[in-house]
């Protein structure tokens, strides 16, 4: 049997402290990954249970986090894993979308549809929640997941890169054809209505 | 000065601020004389700030409870 020190005894508390408050900081992050998990994921189901296998395999692997980095990032990292882990790859490739439209196709749409925007209208007027969540929704993942980290989840590209594995060039380039994406599947939701 | 069609392709490196201080000025100069432009510039602005805002759901509390028991035993 090994001899228990004290020294022994002063690492174990020191590990199981530091165990503690990483879990701690996990879990108060919880919310902010969900928001951003909710529409990595297809469904809510999903982004639920990815929540769940990505939290399992944090607690499990704490000791790999490195203190004082991006702990949300770290965890949305595990989180993108799992979820290219569950095949949604087998999708749609992105080389075999048709060239997006431009930046202002949505705008130009909406004003030949009910006129000119005017200073002081709000977009809320124009286009309603269910009509957003739908266009979102219908944008492949390679792009959303870009837009979903930058946009809504307000990490950097460089985290976003971090997080996809991706260079950074990569990163803005889906970005900024996954915005023209979104904009164009808001058009198409407009014009269905 | 630029004209319509480059100021909507550099829209989003403008939003983002990754324009160079020339691009930016050129953006600017047009935005000011171009209310079409203008007009399409916030639209984007309020767009990605609304689209952010709808598509927030709070977490279910019942998953938070389902996380927290994922901690490991001491």
């Amino acid at each position: 049997m090994s001899e228990s020190s004290p020294e022994t005894a002063r690492r174990i508390a020191s590990e199981a402290r530091d165990r503690v408050r990483f879990e701690e900081e996990a879990l108060a992050l919880a919310d902010q990954v969900y928001r951003v998990a909710r529409h990595l994921a297809g469904s809510r189901e999903e982004a639920e249970d990815l929540m769940q296998e990505a939290y399992a395999r944090a607690f499990r692997s704490w000791r790999s986090y490195q203190s004082g980095t991006n702990l949300r990032a770290w965890l949305l990292r595990i989180l993108t894993n799992l979820n290219i882990d569950h095949g949604r790859r087998q999708q749609r490739r992105p080389d075999t979308q048709p060239l997006e439209a431009g930046d202002y196709y949505l705008v130009d749409r909406l004003e030949e549809a009910g006129g000119p925007l005017s200073d002081e209208e709000r977009v809320d007027q124009r286009l309603s929640q269910d009509n957003i969540v739908a266009a979102l929704s219908a944008v492949p993942h390679d792009f959303r997941d870009a837009v979903v980290l930058v946009d809504i989840g307000d990490f950097t590209y460089a985290d976003t890169a971090q997080i996809l594995d991706v260079p950074i060039g990569t990163v803005m380039s889906r970005l900024h054809r996954g915005r023209r994406i979104l904009k164009q599947e808001l058009a198409q939701e407009v014009a269905a209505r | 000065m630029i004209d319509c069609e480059r100021c909507e392709e550099v829209m989003q490196p403008y939003l983002d601020r990754d324009l160079d201080a020339v691009e930016y000025a050129e953006a600017e100069r047009h935005l000011d004389a171009c209310c079409y432009c203008r007009r399409r510039y916030r639209f984007e602005t309020e767009l990605r700030r609304y689209v952010r805002y709808v598509v927030s759901e709070p977490m279910p509390l019942e998953l938070k409870e389902r996380l927290a028991a994922l901690r490991l035993a001491l």
